[in-house]
Formats: C-alpha cells, sequence, structure tokens
C-alpha cells in the first residue's frame, strides 16, 4: 500500500511539474514583447543606402549571385542555403534554410519587402502564402541552362533598377557563351570526358546526362563518355574503363584527401585513356557547376583545359 | 497485461484508484492541450504575439486596411491557426493508432507502420517525388499542389488492404500473418524506395528525405478542410471499439468468449488506423516516435484502460506534437527543422528514462 500511495505521488508530481513547465512556457510565449521569440539575428544586417530600399530575400544560387554581382548585396535581408556564391553571402546574411522547404513565417520575420525566388522554391503552399502576402514576389525563369542565365540577369536588374548594370553584365554573359561557341564550332576532334563528383568505397561516382555537369561538358565542346547513365550514378572500375575517357574532369577538394589523389588510385582509372596520359582536370564545383553569372568564364575555361592546342 | 474487471463491465466494481487517477489524467492532459495551442499560435519568428488577434481579425473581416493589420492576418489566421490544427490531429492520429495497434497486436512494440500504412504512403510519395515529373504528369495536374499528400494517402490506404486482405482466410484475420507480410511489405517498399533513391536525382533525393523527416511548413487551410472528415470518423468510431480493444487484452480467445465480434472489431482497427495515420502522413510527411511513446506514457501513468488510453492518448498526442512543432519553427528561425528530429531528440531520452525509472512497477 505505501509502495501504492508512493506511485500515485510519483504521477501526480510529474504531471503538475509538466504543468508548470508548460504554463511558464505560455506565459512567456503570450507576454513576450514582439520579437522576443523571434529570429537571432537582427532583420536588418546590411546598411541601407537609402532609407526606404527593398529589403530582399534570395531564394537560390543563382539569385544571390547575380544580386551580388549587380551590387544588390545591401538590399539582401536573408538569403537560402543554396547561396554558396559568393562565400560571404551565408556568413553575413541570415539563413532562411533550403529553398525547397521553406517556412512561411521565417522568411516573413526577415521583414521582406521583395523575395526572388529561383524557379524551384517550395513548398508550394508556402509560395502561396508568402505571394499573398503584402510584397512582391519576383520568380525567376527555371531551367538550367545556358541561355536563361543572362535572361535571369535582365530580370533582376529591372525590378531593382539597375538596368545598366544588368545589361552591361547580361551582354558579358552572352557575349561569352557567343565566345564559348565559336571556339566550339573549331573544335575538330571532340574529346571524351567523364565528371567524377567523388569517390565513394572506391566507387566513382560519374555524371549522366540530365546534370549540370552534363551541361558544361557539352558546352565545352566534348562529348559526355558517361552519356548512357541518367543523373549522378556509382561506377564499377570495370565500367569505368568500359567508358573509356580521354579526359576526367572533377571538382577541387581540399583536406587530407583531394579528388586527384583519389581518382588517381583506382585501378580501372590508370587503364583508360585519361589516365594513361594523366590527364585530370580539377576546378572549383560552384564555379563549374552552379549556373551562375560566371558560367560561360566555367565553360570557356573548361574548354580551354580541355583543348590547350586552341590557345587563346 | 492487468485489467480491472471494471473495464470489461462497468458498474460490477467500486471505482478504483486508478480509474480516478484516469479522470484526473483526462482533465490535465485537455488543459495541457489549451496550454500547447495557445502557445502555438503565440510562437514564431514573426515576433507577432496573440495581443494582435483583434486587429488580425478585423483585417480578415474587411474592417482594418492597414498593412501591419493584415500582416497580422495572414501570420495568425492563414500561417499558424492550419498549422496548429494540424499538428494536433497529426498528433492525436498518430498517437491512437498506435495504442490501437498495440492492443491489436497485444505487444507494446507494435507501431501503425506495421499494417503498412507507412510503407504504402512511403512507397507512394518517394514515386511521385521522383517519378512526377516524368512519368505521372496526369497524376500532377489532376490533383495539383496536393498530388504529394493524396498520393502518400492513397498508397497507404492500398498497402493495408492489401495487407489484410492477404491476412484474411476463411473470414477470419490471422493477426500473425498480419504482421509478418507487414514486415515483408516493409521490405519489399524499402527496396522499391531504394530503387527510386537510385534513379533520383539531387533535387529528388533531397526532398524524399526532407519529407521523409515530416513538417507542417505546407500547413494550409485546405489540408486542414482535407483531414476534417478524418478527425471526425475517427472521434464517432473510437468509443465502439474500447471494449473490443480491452477485450483484446486479456487474449483473442476470451474477448470472443466475453461476446465480442473480434473479426469486425479487427478490421475496424486496422481500416481506423489506416485511415488515422494516411491522413497523418499525408499532410506532415513521416513522424515516427508519437505512436510508441504517447500510449506507452499514458499506460505507464494510468494502466491499459482503453476508455482511459485512447482520449489521454489523443490528448497527449497532440500536445506532444505542438511542442515539437514550436521549438522546430523556432530553434533555427528564420529557417525551420523537420519536426521528426525534434521528435526523436526530445522525446527519445524522456522516454528512455520513463521505461528506467518505473521499470519495476509496470506492466506493459
Amino acid at each position: 500500500m505505501r509502495l501504492k500511495s508512493r506511485v500515485a505521488g510519483l504521477r501526480v508530481s510529474l504531471v503538475v511539474s509538466v504543468l508548470a513547465m508548460a504554463t511558464a512556457l505560455a506565459t512567456f510565449a503570450i507576454i513576450a514583447p514582439p520579437g522576443a521569440l523571434a529570429q537571432k539575428s537582427p532583420p536588418a544586417t546590411g546598411k541601407p543606402t537609402q532609407p526606404t530600399a527593398d529589403r530582399i530575400v534570395s531564394l537560390g544560387g543563382d539569385a544571390t549571385e547575380i544580386l551580388y554581382a549587380l551590387g544588390l548585396s545591401d538590399r539582401i535581408v536573408a538569403v537560402d542555403t543554396t547561396s554558396v556564391e559568393p562565400p560571404r553571402a551565408l556568413k553575413e546574411k541570415p539563413n532562411v534554410g533550403y529553398m525547397r522547404q521553406l517556412s512561411a513565417e521565417g522568411v516573413l520575420s526577415t521583414g521582406a519587402t521583395v523575395i526572388v525566388a529561383n524557379a524551384q522554391a517550395g513548398p508550394p503552399e508556402v509560395v502561396n502564402a508568402l505571394k499573398s502576402a503584402n510584397l512582391k514576389y519576383l520568380a525567376l525563369p527555371g531551367s538550367e541552362s545556358s541561355e536563361n542565365v543572362a535572361e535571369k540577369v535582365r530580370v533582376i536588374g529591372k525590378a531593382f533598377g539597375k538596368e545598366t548594370e544588368a545589361q552591361k553584365l547580361a551582354s558579358e554573359i552572352e557575349a561569352g557563351f557567343k565566345q564559348v561557341a565559336e571556339k566550339r564550332a573549331s573544335i575538330k576532334k571532340p574529346v571524351r570526358a567523364i565528371f567524377i563528383l567523388g569517390i565513394n568505397n572506391g566507387r566513382a561516382t560519374v555524371a549522366g546526362t540530365m546534370t549540370s555537369a552534363d551541361t558544361m561538358i557539352q558546352l565545352a565542346g566534348a562529348v559526355n563518355a558517361a552519356s548512357e547513365l541518367k543523373g549522378y550514378k556509382p561506377l564499377t572500375d570495370e565500367a569505368l574503363l568500359g567508358l573509356a575517357p580521354d579526359v576526367v574532369i572533377t571538382m577541387t577538394r581540399s583536406g587530407a584527401t583531394n579528388n586527384r589523389q583519389l581518382i588517381g588510385s583506382l585501378p580501372g582509372f590508370k587503364q583508360t585513356p585519361a589516365g594513361k596520359e594523366d590527364r585530370l582536370v580539377e576546378m572549383d564545383g560552384n564555379y563549374l557547376l552552379g549556373f551562375g553569372p560566371r558560367t560561360h568564364k566555367a565553360a570557356l575555361e573548361l574548354m580551354t583545359k580541355l583543348y590547350p592546342e586552341l590557345g587563346k | 497485461m492487468a485489467i480491472d474487471a471494471e473495464a470489461l463491465e462497468p458498474g460490477l466494481v467500486e471505482r478504483s484508484p486508478r480509474e480516478i487517477f484516469g479522470g484526473r489524467l483526462l482533465a490535465g492532459s485537455v488543459v495541457l492541450l489549451a496550454v500547447a495551442a495557445v502557445i502555438s499560435m503565440a510562437a514564431g519568428s514573426t515576433g507577432i504575439s496573440l495581443t494582435s488577434l483583434p486587429s488580425a481579425i478585423s483585417a480578415m473581416l474587411g474592417y482594418s486596411s492597414d498593412a501591419a493589420d493584415a500582416r497580422a492576418a495572414l501570420v495568425l489566421i492563414d500561417i499558424r491557426l492550419p498549422r496548429t490544427l494540424l499538428a494536433m490531429f497529426v498528433g492525436s492520429a498518430l498517437a491512437v493508432a498506435g495504442a490501437m495497434m498495440q492492443g491489436l497486436f497485444r505487444n507494446p512494440l507494435a507501431d501503425p507502420g506495421l499494417i503498412g500504412v507507412s510503407s504504402g504512403a512511403t512507397l507512394a510519395a518517394v514515386t511521385f517525388i521522383v517519378l512526377g515529373n516524368t512519368y505521372l504528369g496526369g497524376w500532377q495536374k489532376l490533383m495539383g499542389i496536393y498530388s504529394l499528400p493524396a498520393a502518400a494517402f492513397l498508397g497507404g490506404l492500398a498497402a493495408t488492404l492489401a495487407l489484410s486482405t492477404v491476412a484474411s482466410r476463411h473470414g477470419a484475420t490471422a493477426i500473425a500473418t498480419l504482421l509478418l507480410a507487414g514486415i515483408a511489405l516493409g521490405a519489399l517498399a524499402g527496396a522499391v524506395t531504394g530503387v527510386l533513391a537510385y534513379v533520383s536525382n539531387d533535387r529528388e533525393l533531397r526532398d524524399l528525405t526532407l519529407w521523409s523527416m515530416g513538417s507542417f511548413a505546407g500547413a494550409s487551410w485546405s489540408k486542414v478542410l482535407a483531414i476534417t472528415p478524418f478527425a471526425a470518423i475517427l472521434l464517432a468510431a473510437l468509443p465502439g471499439l474500447v471494449r473490443a480493444l480491452n477485450g483484446l487484452l486479456l487474449g483473442e480467445a476470451e474477448a470472443f468468449h466475453l461476446g465480442i465480434n473480434l473479426e469486425a472489431a479487427k478490421r475496424r482497427i486496422v481500416l481506423l488506423t489506416a485511415l488515422a495515420v494516411g491522413g497523418a502522413v499525408a499532410v506532415a510527411g513521416i513522424i515516427g516516435f508519437v505512436g510508441i511513446v504517447v500510449p506507452h506514457f499514458v499506460r505507464m501513468l494510468a494502466g491499459p484502460d482503453h476508455r482511459i488510453l485512447l482520449p489521454a492518448a489523443a490528448l497527449l498526442g497532440a500536445v506532444l506534437v505542438l511542442f515539437a512543432d514550436v521549438i522546430a519553427r523556432l530553434i533555427v528561425a528564420p529557417a525551420e527543422l523537420p519536426i521528426g528530429i525534434i521528435m526523436a531528440i526530445i522525446g527519445a531520452p524522456v522516454f528512455l528514462h520513463l521505461v528506467l525509472k518505473r521499470s519495476s512497477g509496470v506492466v506493459l
């Protein structure tokens, strides 16, 4: 009996303590001044150039990179996790999370007046809620292709009164792609290239079609030797040998083990034409695959590395 | 399994201390739920508190055209209120489904995943995420932004119906067969999900990972509307199952001799679980843990009597999910964490603590 009453006492104390905690939390939530529970970072991190300037939330790596390139960075109040370029963006701006898994209230809490969004931003319910809020929602044209990089720049420039700068950058991009196309036309014998994303368990993860790496390989005037695959797929050594690439492209990776060493250690790689001639091209991942405003430069650089004989 | 005779034949025995405590527990849970709902309405990254509610309502009804009021209306009425309601439904549905499954299988480890709802729903959702843009364009066109939730719900329901058909022989449902077939289906669904993850691209892979961690970020009034019939069916059907579930605590034969129509009860339990979990998964993705922890917590406090267990699990399940959601939206504001992560981080240690502390005197 004594045990029973002790157990009952324990239950009661448990319930009481949970209730007390909840009540304390509730009291805080209700009486807390607006903003007490709000984001850790203050809403305005940049120094607004003019008091009524736009407060931009940038969703998507391409949007952020273009906004920075057009000198609009001080109007940005928050970015999303895909905004890796320039690297300082995520360091100096609050992060509203992954652009496909946004929180409507989170985005609103930044005090945004304009949202510049990649076409992939979501979920759709959140995008609908943001559109119904009293702010401007600027959706960028979709699809990762060389054609709409300049278009995105113009759309953003027009929205923020930076037409001149945008026009300059867009023509630069278009001229760049034109130059890439001209050089591409002069290639007589296209090389067979593959893009290796990384090595896992001794197997190379290779880019097939429908990847940004595939688009870049083609822009640079090469043939993707792994075009039978779709998406990024792990390959065995033997399959790698079967693809017989002339060149292997990969991303620069810092740290103890870089991709060059890892790829060099694959037995299959050594037997490929690329391995025999030691033709391994390393480039920065975001620069090469990000489809931002420097894509034309990345394509040209890749082409020069694939075809040293083309020269300048 | 210990059970009071009172639970089977009301009026036979005087009210036991456990029952009196059960009544208090229910009352406490109602209070706790009210508190949790108020917090959920008051907390958020914009810092708009409940004091803005009057101005939000006036903006909603068109009496105020002030921009700040419109903003308060958007945040309180269109974002937080549907989110609170959805979290309450999902928490209740998952906890009650867990309690029903543990009662049906007479196994404290049973969770709603056992009858294939979660596997079926996951399979359908993943199929949709990966193939939605290429092969399932028609479905997407038909259902719009609800294609994913609808696919998840139908997948869950279809898997459960298939399983219970397989497990039924000559009009009798063999519980062991149901359990084993459920495990087989889970493995199969896992494998197909793996295949789809293999063929998916990076974006799809990330989508399906996030989906499997659950979130209320996509809460909207149309989702609330969509789950209202589920909530109504569950509320209406649960009282009728109490006697059968209490009878099952004694064993199938004993329940039969008490005059319980076992086959009808089993079918109803399975179907209701499928509806509850299917609806929850459809609106919030996969949220684990609630279905196991909440019923156990209630059993530890008030014993296995389903008259207390079912309503208390419903109330406390809602409380748990509401609290976890509040944390999910505040902890990394202005971004938010998937609720499944929060649930496991907070829930698992608390649960372990409870089990260890009470392991001597508890009957599961």
